[in-house]
């Protein structure tokens, strides 16, 4: 029943062109190259008979007489209660050496979007015992929320952290150009806290095939989709989504689309946010929370892929120069749970507290420049150095209420009650006698 | 406009969400609809180029699975909406299908070739006729009425005709579906029978009215950075730029909320899903102070978030402006937002990319300019026939890349609206809500509306918020000079401008979203405020020293500041208020 055709016409990059009938769009094929190579490969254009398709493994070392056989389907992945504890490959290939998931069920990836209407708001917080996150920007159940990171920081550490952190039901890591010390890195911190009979990963290295990325996130999401309709809290981690964002890249150049920017294609908002906006509370089933890592080229936060992403999610986590930083940091969800799932104080300590800490920048910046230190400096200069190594240090590990106390106390080290923008009921109720 | 032309045709080609289609018979129309018929399903889609035999459609919905030989089915007709009795509280995708209605097997994920009446064909409404047999008609004059959620919804005589009609027939008073036929009209000899519900091509505006005329009031939003100092006019424009996480969407909810208008059409276009998600569960929660009702009941949800198909986003806020062009028909007054015209016109750069037409700057189409303006165009306050006015305002968010206005969808939208709210990356960052940039952004409504402000809020307003705008200038060029010369290279009478500036930006510009009482100062304490605010800004006073000045000043502004968490009925702000007298009348000896 399926056609296999061995003539290829065009080989362009990692995107090949034959004459086929029948084809439908976003099909997979099979393609085994004439050493015997194998990969899979998807439609991504049809003009008569004329079809491209984008070969995951990539083209290099393609024979245009590799055969190509359709297999009537769009890409998919197996379900299944076994496929926990479980890694894949980029192509969901098992690779921890046991046998291919049996009697799985197929679900294709990247399927419709969840109905509006069947959404629930988010209102469980997710306690990471980070400051800096759960006092400023707190993390909510089913929220999308990348970290924003300077090339080189630890944010897969970070990452690793407040996966343990949130005690899901399910996590599953979408790896995309890891490094293989980071996927190790990845599998020895779940095992020690315990966590790996309920992980699932999907493992795309640094040496595997560009093209493959891009079904990683895919796969991810439709596997927690799964979990996620049965009732389980599923995290998922997908990093690094730059790396994605590039593979995007390399296809619609390879497709002589015209790039909107820095060679990236038009359609990147699109691409990222129908990953991104798989996050979800199910009404009355389970939910889907996704922490990310967008590396962003240079630092710049303006490049496109931070830039489009941070459009999309719920907020990020700035990480530069080993902290969290409190400007560039949100969380557009805080609000679904400040005051509310949370202490009353939290609201205004978390607003004073950063507002506060802008003009001590302020300060710190006329004293830098040589100018006289006045008393109002002096305030500042000493609430910048203890909201430093007591809140911004990422070794801090308290929950959030000691942390709030600690704020408060913080607060009236420096300040008097009328300094610091806060409601009279709420100092009243708070401030430390 | 309902029956299907025979025109049929088969897929050649697919390329993302367009469609290459051979017509095999019949004639096709430039933005005509068509159907891609997929299995057992039906993919909506629209004619968007003809080249000889060959036409190219954008298909509303995912293309998997669509392959060469399929067959497609011409209607004849352009994509249009409904437009009748049942609108109000509802929750519709951007082609304009009930949310609600959506079901499938798994009953959380929408399934595509699914398309439900936007209208209910079986709820009953009392109608009342206002036209009597013989009267003639222009086109959107008012045959009769029904209760619509609070509001009195007219029905129409038909929006497209042209010329006169007479009413030949019209049912009495009673109870109807909206299909059932209310009325027959005698047009160029024709008679033609008529029911409550009509369609309207979306992409063409609505302009069955006398004349626009000069939009001159004060639209209220209750957020006072807007009201005071970039107002928008009933029937007005504005746009709001603003980088990621600067504060657009949780803006265009307080507008939403809190304007005093009688109906809202919020378009949540290629955003996030989860805010659309807060609207639908927070609105019917809250109380509409005009009629009783709750907000849901005048409130319409356009809703094409960033996940659902691109090419019903770009349709998305043609729809939101064409329902609000139909309720502007009845005398009402609309507020339109749309969350982010950015993604719409990135619709169009996917579409147009796809039709490899000769891309302009960042490769948007060379008509982007000439759409955005089109869109706005259709906002406007309108005298209808029968003398009524009717307004439709349109406020859209701007998504810059990198939070650069200097982007072309920013640039062109500069271009045609009355009122730019930026927002500013560093106003947010130090969390300085609503993040309305005071010194970059304009209104051109403040002159327009000169007359009426002056007239209706205080003799003086204008006058006084341009003072206050001069010193927020001067207080920030102070500010820049501390920076390079320190506290001590400024005079004392530079850093109380300095501090008059912050207090100004601290206790009225800046706005506590979600405060149960700052979030939203009707226009009456706006203006009390601020004239309060404005003896501060403008007294003399005399410290002896900077450190005098900066504490005086520091609590003065924590007693403004506290002054907007209480009604001005309590005996909080009464005390308050009594303070803050006490230390301007002091000219700055006393503390209070
Ligand atoms: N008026 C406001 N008051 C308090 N917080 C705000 C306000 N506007 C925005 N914020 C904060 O900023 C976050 C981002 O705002 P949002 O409107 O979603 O940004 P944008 O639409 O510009 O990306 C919100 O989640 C909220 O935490
Ligand atoms: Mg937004």
């Amino acid at each position: 029943m399926f056609k296999e055709y061995t003539r290829i016409n065009n080989i362009i990059g990692d995107i090949i062109e034959l004459e086929a009938q029948g084809v439908s769009y976003r099909e997979l094929a099979a393609i085994t190259n004439s050493n015997g190579d194998t990969s899979l490969a998807q439609v991504i254009k049809i003009e008569e008979d004329k079809v491209s398709l984008q070969v995951f493994a990539g083209a290099k070392g393609m024979s245009n007489r590799a055969s190509v056989r359709f297999l009537g389907h769009p890409m998919q992945v197996p379900y299944s209660q076994d496929i926990l504890g479980r890694i894949f490959s980029g192509s969901g290939e098992p690779i921890d050496g046991k046998p291919p998931i049996e009697g799985a069920q197929e679900n294709e990836i990247g399927g419709p979007s969840v109905n509006p209407i069947k959404r629930i708001v988010p209102r469980n917080f997710i306690e990471t015992r980070i400051p800096m996150i759960d006092i400023f920007n707190p993390l909510v159940e089913s929220q999308k929320l990348p970290i924003f990171s300077t090339p080189g920081e630890p944010y897969n550490d970070l990452l690793a952290r407040i996966a343990l952190q949130a005690h899901a039901d399910v996590v599953i890591l979408g790896g995309i150009g890891l490094k293989f010390d980071e996927y190790i890195g990845f599998r020895r911190k779940f095992e020690e806290g315990g966590v790996m009979d309920r992980t699932v990963m999907f493992v795309h290295t640094a040496a595997d095939p560009v093209v493959e990325r891009l079904l990683v996130p895919d796969m991810a999401l439709a596997v927690a989709e799964q979990f996620g309709i049965e009732g389980k809290r599923v995290l998922v981690l997908l990093t690094d989504m730059t790396a994605f964002a590039d593979a995007l890249k390399e296809i619609s150049v390879a497709m002589e689309q015209v790039p909107s920017n820095l060679g990236y294609p038009g359609s990147l908002y699109s691409d990222l946010a129908s990953r991104y906006e798989k996050a979800v509370d199910f009404e009355g089933a389970g939910s889907i929370t996704i922490l990310a890592v967008t590396t962003m080229p240079g630092g710049d936060v303006t490049h496109p892929v931070p830039d489009n992403t941070g459009y999309i999610t719920e907020g990020q986590y700035y990480l530069n120069e080993g902290v969290i930083n409190p400007f560039g940091s949100l969380s557009r969800l805080k609000q679904l749970v400040v005051g509310k799932v949370t202490r009353k104080d939290h609201g205004p300590v978390m607003n004073s507290m950063i507002r506060l800490y802008a003009k001590a920048l302020e300060s710190k910046k006329k004293i830098s420049m040589g100018f006289e230190k006045t008393e109002t400096d002096e305030k500042y200069l000493r609430y910048a150095e203890l909201f430093e190594s007591r809140f911004m240090d990422l070794k801090m590990d308290i929950p959030l209420n000691d942390a709030l106390d600690l704020g408060w106390k913080t607060m009236a080290e420096c300040f008097k009650q009328s300094e610091v923008g806060i409601k009279k009921d709420i100092i009243d109720a708070y401030w430390p006698k | 406009m309902i029956d299907s032309s025979s025109t049929i045709g088969h897929v050649v080609g697919i390329n993302g969400n367009m469609i290459i289609v051979e017509i095999d018979e019949g004639s096709v129309v430039q933005n005509e609809v068509a159907f891609v018929t997929v299995d057992d399903m039906n993919l909506k889609s629209e004619v968007i180029k003809v080249v000889g035999k060959r036409c190219y459609l954008q298909v509303f919905e995912d293309t998997t699975g669509i392959s060469v030989g399929m067959k497609v089915n011409f209607t004849g007709n352009m994509l249009a909406v409904e437009i009748g009795p049942g609108l109000l509280g509802g929750i519709y995708d951007g082609l304009q299908n009930p949310l609600g209605l959506l079901e499938n097997k798994q009953g959380f994920f929408l399934q595509r070739g699914q398309y439900k009446d936007a209208l209910s064909r079986e709820k009953i409404w009392k109608f009342m006729p206002v036209a009597k047999v013989g009267d003639k008609l222009n086109a959107g004059e008012w045959l009769g009425e029904v209760e619509e959620n609070f509001i009195t919804h007219r029905i129409l005589a038909p929006l497209g005709m042209h010329g006169r009609a007479t009413v030949k027939e019209i049912v009495p008073e009673g109870d109807y579906k909206i299909t059932d036929i209310i009325a027959k009209i005698e047009i160029n000899g024709k008679i033609v029978p008529l029911t409550m519900f009509q369609e309207w091509p979306v992409k063409k505006a609505m302009k069955a009215y006398r004349e626009r005329i000069y939009p001159e009031e004060l639209l209220i939003t209750k957020q006072r950075i807007v009201d005071s100092m970039f107002p928008v006019a009933r029937g007005g424009t504005a746009c709001i730029p603003g980088p990621f996480g600067a504060g657009k969407t949780v803006l265009q909810h307080l507008l939403s909320k809190y304007s005093s208008v009688d109906i809202v059409i919020v378009v949540a276009c290629g955003e996030r899903a989860g805010e659309v998600v807060e609207l639908i569960h927070e609105f019917p929660e809250i109380k509409d102070p005009k009629t009783g009702g709750s907000l849901m009941d005048r409130t319409i949800i356009i809703c094409n978030t960033s996940s659902m198909p691109v090419a019903a986003r770009e349709a998305s806020v043609y729809t939101g402006i064409a329902l609000a062009e139909y309720y502007r028909q009845m005398g009402l007054d609309v507020l339109v937002l749309a969350d982010s015209t950015s993604r719409w016109a990135q619709a169009m750069r996917e579409m147009s990319g796809r039709l490899e037409e000769i891309p302009g700057e960042e490769a948007f189409p060379a008509y982007l300019e000439s759409r955005i303006a089109g869109l706005y165009e259709r906002a406007g306050l309108v005298t209808l026939h029968n003398g009524e006015k009717g307004a439709v305002t349109l406020i859209g968010t701007v998504s810059p890349a990198g939070g650069n206005f200097e982007e072309p969808v920013t640039q062109a939208t500069l271009k045609v609206v009355g009122a730019f709210l930026g927002l500013s990356r560093k106003r947010s960052d130090e969390r300085k809500f609503p993040a309305i940039d005071p010194l970059d952004s304009y209104s051109l409504y403040i002159n327009q509306m000169e007359d009426s402000l002056n007239r209706d809020l205080d003799k003086d307003w204008t006058s006084m918020i341009n003072r206050a705008r001069d010193i927020l200038k001067i207080g920030s060029e102070v500010g820049k000079m501390m920076t390079v010369v320190g506290e001590e290279g400024i005079s004392l009478d530079d850093l109380i401008l300095y501090l008059k500036s912050e207090l100004l930006d601290f206790t009225y510009l800046q706005q506590n979203a979600f405060d149960d009482i700052d979030c939203a100062a009707d226009v009456e304490r706006q203006v009390s405020d601020f004239k309060l605010l404005f003896r501060a800004l403008t007294s003399d006073f005399s410290f002896e020293t900077k450190p005098d000045a900066r504490t005086f000043f520091t609590a003065l502004q924590d007693k403004f500041y506290q002054k907007n968490y209480y009604t001005t009925d309590s005996s909080e702000f009464s005390k308050l208020v009594g303070e803050i007298e006490e230390s301007l009348a002091s000219g700055g000896s006393h503390l209070v």
